[in-house]
């Protein structure tokens, strides 16, 4: 009981990070961007190339499938997303459903269909007894990391200048141009930072979620609950949507696996229909 | 003093008068049988004759168009961009194939009670779409889709699970068209469900009830000032969608006879969505103009690179938006309204 409690948690965590970044392009910026999964999905790749093919050490790839993911969030937001902020949903959509495909089929090409594989460094894996209560290191790692870095988030969104300034620029972008604060740049630093996130999760998920090429499209449906039940003003509305989530799926796969997902699926149509700004929204913008 | 008001009170009711004739010939005007429409069913009765060796493909381009029309409906018409149309035609697609496999082997009789189920579905599911933003309703109609995709997963028992349901075989159209090896009746099966659905929608979208979905997918809340009813209307035309999916859906089940889970799976969504965005929302043959495209490309691609046309249906799609997807749809605002002229402007 405890042991699925701390899978489900260990589980949401992991989908917080991989969907937090989405939280600011799709809450904030008000862009649907249905590839987030794509980022997560290269930050994965990342570490299984670096891992099995140059045998580096785990530890060293979390940071390298950050900034790669990153990179290629950085790249493609100044190449193609700025064009179409203000563009219909229907084309956000449109444009985000054509690069998950060109992902998917990209990754395919490169990487083959299979279910990729990373091995863990021995320190992490198997696991141990804590006051009775079987715990997985790995997924004590995961808690740990994720916690971190939520809380990290937390503070730079809310102490720090640049924080201060994402926030200004997503209440009024005008007047915050007016300022003379550099929207766009912002802009494309948080989603940047978003997908770097992403790619972390990506990679720390690659053993608890696994990983292959449908990875974006499999997962899209979790990151967006998480975003849509969770609401997008804060950052701890989205942290206690993915828990609840993850503990609910973890424990709905466990007691009902026939059902499992069904209840997820039912569950987030009826609290989109009871709140549909968020289960812990500041009220109706 | 009495005769002042008198006098406006004529004026306006002949003002009325003339306005509301002007409206009834701008709807008329609207409504009018267009000269591509007719080229378009003429080429699909001449395929028949032209092109009997392609009649598998034909059929599918036939099944995807009554699709994708019937999504242009709400997408076009009432701008609720959905994510799981494809619920639609999955639960039609499952519903023929129960339908042949246990009680009735008639297609007909199958197309209507899939319409019917799906529309049940459709006016079920429409009251969750009513509210909130279009992130709420893409996520809702989503959830919806993917709802369907897992119950028939799990009810084995019933649809046969990832296996699909098979080893049935739909009996003659109406006691009297068997249904050949060559796709030959099926086709014309399909091209003559996709008329008359092409039609009966047509005759919505033209009507004051089409101009008012319009109104309400520019601004629901002014259209509510001049007194339409946007919830009502919304539900309507979703059912009404709804129902067509699913004669799709039963129309591939029953020219394949064979259903495979794949009916209900998201690509198929993106897919009806791509349709539209090829041939144009907003004017209903945009889905069939689509439809022909789109099957054309993907199975080129998929002769091409079989296992990698997926990038490219994707690649296509980016390129689209980036380039404006309006100006592919243009080019029938060009042709000529009608052939011969007369009357009015």
């Amino acid at each position: 009981m405890l042991t699925i409690l701390f899978d489900g948690i260990a589980y949401g965590m992991l989908l917080f990070i991989l969907a937090c970044g989405l939280t600011v392009t799709l809450g904030l910026m008000n862009f649907i961007n249905l590839a987030h999964g794509a980022f997560a999905m290269a930050g994965g790749y990342v570490t299984v190339v670096m891992m099995n093919r140059y045998g580096i050490s785990f530890y060293w790839c979390l940071p390298a499938a950050f900034i790669v993911s990153a990179l290629i969030g950085l790249v493609l937001e100044r190449t193609l997303y700025q064009w179409l902020y203000q563009a219909p949903h229907l084309d956000q959509v449109l444009f985000s459903i054509g690069i998950v495909f060109m992902a998917i089929a990209a990754t395919d090409y490169f990487m083959g269909g299979q279910q990729q594989l990373i091995n863990l460094p021995p320190e992490l894996s198997g696991r141990m007894d804590v006051f009775g209560v079987g715990v997985g290191r790995y997924r004590l790692f995961t808690i740990i990391v994720c916690a971190a870095l939520a809380l990290a988030l937390q503070l730079i969104l809310s102490k720090t200048r640049f924080g201060s300034r994402l926030r200004a620029a997503v209440d009024d972008r005008r007047v915050a141009m007016g300022l003379g604060i550099n929207v766009p740049l912002v802009f494309a630093l948080t989603f940047a930072f978003g997908s770097g996130l992403a790619g972390l999760g990506g990679a720390m998920g690659a053993e608890i979620l696994g990983l292959d090429p449908n990875f974006p499209l499999k997962f899209m449906i979790y990151f967006l609950i998480v975003v849509s039940v969770g609401g997008t003003s804060t950052v701890s509305g989205p942290f206690l949507a993915a828990l609840l989530l993850g503990i609910a799926d973890v424990a709905g796969k466990y007691y009902v696996p026939a059902i499992g997902p069904f209840v997820i699926y039912a569950l987030m149509i009826v609290m989109l229909i009871v709140r549909p700004n968020g289960l812990f929204s500041r009220g109706s913008r | 003093m009495s005769v002042l008001p008198q006098e406006t009170t004529v004026s306006a009711s002949s003002s009325t008068a003339t306005a509301e004739t002007r409206a009834a010939k701008l709807m008329k005007r609207r409504s009018r049988i267009r000269f591509y429409e007719i080229i378009v069913w003429i080429a699909a009765i001449a395929a028949y004759f032209l092109l009997p060796s392609k009649m598998l493909i034909l059929t599918e381009i036939a099944i995807l168009a009554l699709f994708a029309v019937s999504l242009d409906l709400v997408l076009g018409f009432a701008g609720i961009v959905s994510l799981g149309h494809t619920a639609f035609f999955g639960l039609g697609a499952y519903v023929a194939g129960l339908m042949a496999q246990h009680y009735f082997a008639e297609p007909v009789t199958g197309l209507i009670v899939a319409g019917v189920a799906s529309g049940v579905l459709g006016l079920l599911t429409s009251f969750l779409i009513l509210r909130g933003s279009d992130l709420t309703r893409l996520m809702t109609t989503l959830g919806i889709g993917l709802m369907m995709a897992e119950v028939a997963n799990q009810m084995a028992w019933l649809t046969g699970g990832a296996d699909g349901l098979s080893g049935f075989s739909p009996g003659p159209i109406l006691g009297m068209f068997e249904f050949d090896l060559f796709g030959k009746v099926g086709y014309l099966y399909c091209v003559g469900v996709l008329f008359i659905g092409t039609m009966i929608m047509r005759r919505i979208a033209f009507s004051p009830f089409g101009l008012s979905l319009k109104a309400i997918k520019g601004n629901p809340m002014r259209s509510g000032m001049i007194a339409v009813p946007a919830r009502k209307r919304i539900v309507t035309a979703y059912t009404v969608a709804a129902i067509f999916a699913g004669m799709a859906g039963a129309l591939l089940t029953q020219t394949t006879s064979f259903v495979s889970p794949d009916v209900l799976a998201f690509h198929r969504s993106a897919d009806v969505l791509l349709v539209l965005v090829i041939g144009g929302t907003g004017y209903l043959y945009g889905g069939i103009f689509g439809a022909i495209l789109f099957t054309l490309v993907k199975d080129w691609l998929s002769v091409i690179t079989p296992q990698y046309w997926m990038f490219y249906i994707g690649l296509l799609l980016v390129i689209l938006v980036l380039i404006g997807r309006e100006r592919l749809s243009r080019w029938v605002e060009y042709l000529p309204e009608r052939l011969s002229k007369k009357e009015d402007r």
